[in-house]
């Protein structure tokens, strides 16, 4: 079988001499949930952006839908980015705008839907991400960073997009509320069908969420797999990653 | 060899920075005539740039109205010459000094709050956020600002233009004796369309260079706060030197009879 939603093929991007991907392969099929683990630094970020098109890499080739992703420009590639929604890491929310506004944006812009009914669309995404209605009238520098992570997370699914992207969705959030946020992820997944490539550090989340595992590490992906192998991997590289032990083949340089 | 360096690598950097400008440039005004437009975005920027913007310049007009009759008549009465006091105000302010001290205080104050919101938004990743909710980022920041500033600043101006001549009449009426009616008389009958014209259309590129400047460097700033900061000195600073030299060419094409 060969029906992937997202695949990456050699992708390379530096900047400046710092080789952040170097030939990054990994293949996302339809509807599924792929995770990405790798150390802080690795590239993760940027490897999103780079299918956002956010981020030109310098070679290799992004193709959603078969249809290669990396040459597009202005209505092509504002179509293909009407299928995605993204969560960036540091939520993004847009300051001058309150925070029903910030989750129906892509519906008041991007298919002109009227702004009272987008306000009640915007309250019941807020419901999902455990946000009450009276947060919806406030500004996104009222909010803790968990809560503007929470709402950043109610935009990215607001216009039911066909793929989705978290960057570190549970960072920042309480145990309680980070199992929320992975039970919408799996909805997500499951009910509407979507296909989700998710960042993240914790690993209770990566194991609840995913069906697949990558593990990203010098800019190439090391190891690919179903989750329930994770633990079995037989790559050393992994095994330290997930146990999180500061000695094996991941060097981290410390000063001691 | 070592000398012709970095003078080539300083070269180089200035070409590609015009040549960055000048598409940026480009896009905005060519995105300004596509559609969708942003109404409700323009509305907002002309309040804040235009509204906000009135007491900085009406009191900008009023004292250089006043200062200018105040040395235009000490001057002139050398010679004798104290009749013209209005005449040469009147022409002062509405060819030059309306224009350009209008626009280098709006310069001051929007070309840097530009630079700061739009380099602000890009360094929190704002912008691009905007892209992956199919949003343009120029349509929907950059046209907003370049129109509402081709339109406010015509209009700052013309408000300068009355405000300055009036600072000078009063100076003149209050504190030189001159008499009222005949001040005002000799102020009407000397100026013509063209001078208060000339000032608005300065007015209007001025406009656009300020939203320009300010949009640009915000656009491309990086490195967290510190870039923003840097984006909107430099905002502020080219800011007011293309409009002190785009001054310069537009009277030379302007009163070159
Ligand atoms: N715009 C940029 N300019 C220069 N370097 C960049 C840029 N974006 C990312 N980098 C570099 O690329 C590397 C990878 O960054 P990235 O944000 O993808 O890390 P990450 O894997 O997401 O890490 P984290 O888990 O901490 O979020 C970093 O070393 C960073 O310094
Ligand atoms: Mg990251």
């Amino acid at each position: 079988m060969n029906d992937y939603k997202i695949e990456l093929s050699g992708v390379s991007k530096s900047f400046g001499d710092k080789h952040v991907l170097q030939g990054l392969t990994l293949n996302i099929p339809t509807g599924s949930s792929v995770v990405v683990i790798g150390g802080s630094g690795t590239g993760k970020s940027v490897m999103l952006k780079s299918i956002l098109g956010i981020v030109k890499p310098d070679a290799g080739s992004i193709r959603i839908d078969r249809q290669d992703v990396t040459k597009l420009s202005g209505k092509d590639r504002s179509k293909v980015l009407s299928k995605i929604g993204m969560l960036f890491q540091g939520a993004a929310l847009f300051d001058s705008l309150p925070v029903w506004q910030n989750v129906s944006f892509g519906l008041i812009q991007g298919q002109g839907v009227k702004r009272k009914e987008a306000r009640e669309v915007a309250i019941e995404m807020l419901a999902k991400v455990g946000l009450g209605k009276d947060v919806a009238s406030l500004s996104p520098a009222e909010l803790s960073g968990g809560m503007q992570k929470r709402v950043g997370l109610a935009r990215a699914i607001a216009t039911h997009p066909e793929i989705i992207f978290f960057d570190e969705p549970t960072t920042g959030l309480d145990p309680i509320m980070a199992d929320v946020i992975n039970d919408l992820i799996v909805e997500r997944v499951q009910e509407l069908g979507a296909t989700t490539l998710s960042i993240t550090h914790d690993m209770a989340s990566a194991r609840k969420i995913a069906d697949y595992i990558a593990m990203i590490y010098h800019g190439k992906i090391v190891w690919a797999g179903a989750a329930s192998d994770i633990d079995n991997s037989g790559n050393e590289v992994v095994d330290q990653f997930i146990h999180g032990r500061a000695d094996g083949p991941i060097e981290i340089d410390i000063k001691r | 060899m070592n000398i012709l360096q970095p003078i080539g690598r300083t070269a180089l950097v200035v070409c590609a920075l015009a040549g960055r400008l000048a598409n940026f440039a480009a896009s905005a005004l060519i995105n300004t005539v596509q559609p969708p437009f942003y109404w409700r975005a323009v509305l907002q920027q002309l309040l804040r740039m235009g509204y906000y913007s009135l007491p900085v310049v009406g009191l900008t007009a009023l004292f250089t109205g006043g200062v200018l009759a105040l040395q235009i008549y000490i001057g002139s009465s050398r010679f004798n010459a104290e009749n013209f006091v209005a005449n040469i105000v009147a022409l002062g302010i509405t060819r030059e000094l309306g224009p350009v001290l209008a626009g280098l205080m709006v310069a001051g104050r929007v070309s840097a709050s530009i630079a700061a919101e739009i380099g602000t938004m890009r360094v929190t990743e704002q912008i691009d956020a905007l892209t992956t909710l199919s949003t343009n980022p120029v349509k929907y920041l950059i046209v907003p600002r370049v129109v509402a500033a081709i339109i406010c600043l015509p209009l700052l101006v013309a408000v300068a233009d009355i405000i300055g001549i009036l600072g000078g009449f009063l100076v003149a009426t209050q504190s030189l004796d001159f008499n009222p009616s005949v001040y005002i008389r000799s102020t009407i009958d000397f100026i013509e369309v063209g001078d208060v014209t000339s000032g608005l259309i300065k007015a209007a590129v001025f406009g656009f260079i300020i939203a320009l400047m300010g949009c640009f460097n915000g656009y491309y700033s990086e490195g967290g706060a510190q870039g923003v900061g840097r984006a909107t000195t430099n905002a502020v600073v080219s800011a007011s030197i293309f409009i002190l030299a785009s001054n310069y060419f537009m009277t030379t094409i302007f009163f070159s009879e």
